[in-house]
């Protein structure tokens, strides 16, 4: 038998990095991936840097805690903030719905069909706004209070 | 009194041949839509008016068969549930269902959907199989007991969620959506006493907790099938178990 040729479409990072006429919940699907992601990469870096106390003393210590208070690095100090604010809440979030508490119990389909993406939407409209008054008071602090 | 004015609509049709074509290509067609039309009807408009070569996949006609699930402007449906003007008054775009491979033009290929569906045992499954030699009892159950399953019974396996499905476009060892609904669907069912059998199933790396609620399954899903509110509600089952608070089911046998 001859063998099947196919064309691949499996959209790979595509599928969840462009947006097109996906609902807000496939965005904050994007989102917390994305800050997960980053907050990995810190942590990571974190632990490298902090281990350099450990091993180079002080005098390794004391220039390089001078250069990761610049500006820069504000930025980025920021950027971390913002995605533990996003991935912690909308984590809550995922929980609360994993647990079957924001989806709501199975019902008979009559169209125009309702879906539990219904029934959640309030929750993660709450979660978007606390997430952005925590961003908002965290670049207060950050850039403004320091 | 309805409208039966006809408008010219372009159809941007993504053409692929494998046994002329080494890539995919899009060709656009010219379509005389009317009130009421299909995306359906507008593709046999295109193979009997501009290219009779074009193929795509089709049945009932009417959204139960689940054949002609495609990508139209973006967003995965079936085209003979899908009137044009609904979509859009200016332009169609026709492509097939994402995340899986491509026979050819609009035809995907179903059977990895079809075999991770078989995978997690879609029937009702009874700890004591000699239960069907004997068929001297029903399984009684009462209304509550069928709608606690009966609105994930309606899937008609089109696809179109597997294709929406974020995690689907990067993984592909994921079971998806289409079956991980169903895994919930016989767990739900008061005469099924399968769960211990798909547990393993469900549980696996790629498994039931690769869902992370990109919730468009629920938004395609042309029957309500709601699969995203289906999976949440068997990891329920899953965090349950394993805290030991997981409900055991009677046997549903009535004695009469």
């Amino acid at each position: 038998m001859a063998e099947k040729k196919e064309l691949d479409r499996r959209l790979g990072i595509k599928g969840w990095a462009l947006g097109g006429r996906w609902g807000f919940e496939r965005y904050l699907y994007t989102l917390h991936r994305i800050t997960g992601l980053g907050l990995v990469t810190y942590f990571l870096l974190h632990i490298l840097v902090t281990s350099t106390r450990a091993f180079g003393g002080r005098a390794i210590w004391d220039p390089l805690m001078g250069t990761l208070g610049s500006g820069f690095f504000k930025a980025g100090e920021f950027l971390v903030f913002a995605g533990f604010a996003i991935h912690g809440l909308n984590g809550i979030r995922l929980i609360l719905i994993e647990l079957g508490i924001a989806t709501g119990k199975a019902i008979e389909p009559e169209y125009p069909y309702p879906t539990s993406v219904g029934n959640q939407r309030p929750l993660a409209i709450t979660v978007s706004i606390l997430a952005a008054v925590l961003i908002v008071l965290g670049a207060y602090n950050i850039f403004i209070a320091h | 009194m309805s409208d039966t004015s006809f408008r010219n609509i372009p159809f941007t049709v993504f053409r692929y041949n494998p046994q002329t074509d080494a890539t995919p290509h899009v060709e656009t067609y010219t379509v005389k839509v009317q009130s009421g039309m299909t995306v359906l009807d507008g593709l046999h408009q295109i193979k009997s008016d501009h290219d009779a070569s074009l193929s795509w996949r089709y049945s009932c006609r009417m959204g139960v068969c689940g054949s002609c699930g495609m990508l139209i402007n973006g967003r995965a449906m079936l085209a003979c549930n899908t009137q044009i003007l609904d979509v859009s008054t200016i332009a169609i775009a026709v492509a097939p269902l994402p995340n899986f491979p491509v026979i050819r033009d609009l035809v995907p290929d179903l059977e990895s959907m079809f075999v991770r569906h078989k995978e997690i045992k879609p029937w009702i499954i009874r700890k004591d199989e000699s239960e069907s030699d004997r068929l001297d009892r029903e399984y009684s159950q009462s209304p509550e007991q069928l709608e606690a399953y009966l609105q994930f019974s309606y899937c008609i396996k089109c696809g179109c969620c597997m294709a929406a499905c974020p995690t689907m476009a990067t993984d592909a060892e994921y079971l998806g959506p289409q079956p991980l609904a169903q895994a919930y669907r016989y767990e739900a069912d008061s005469r099924d006493q399968g769960f211990e059998e798909r547990k393993p199933i469900l549980d696996k790396d790629s498994g039931l907790f690769s869902c992370h609620y990109g919730s468009e399954c629920s938004v395609v899903c042309p029957k309500g099938v709601d699969p995203a509110k289906a999976i949440q509600l068997m990891k329920r089952q899953m965090v349950l178990d394993l805290i030991g608070l997981r409900r055991k089911k009677c046997s549903g046998l009535h004695h009469g």
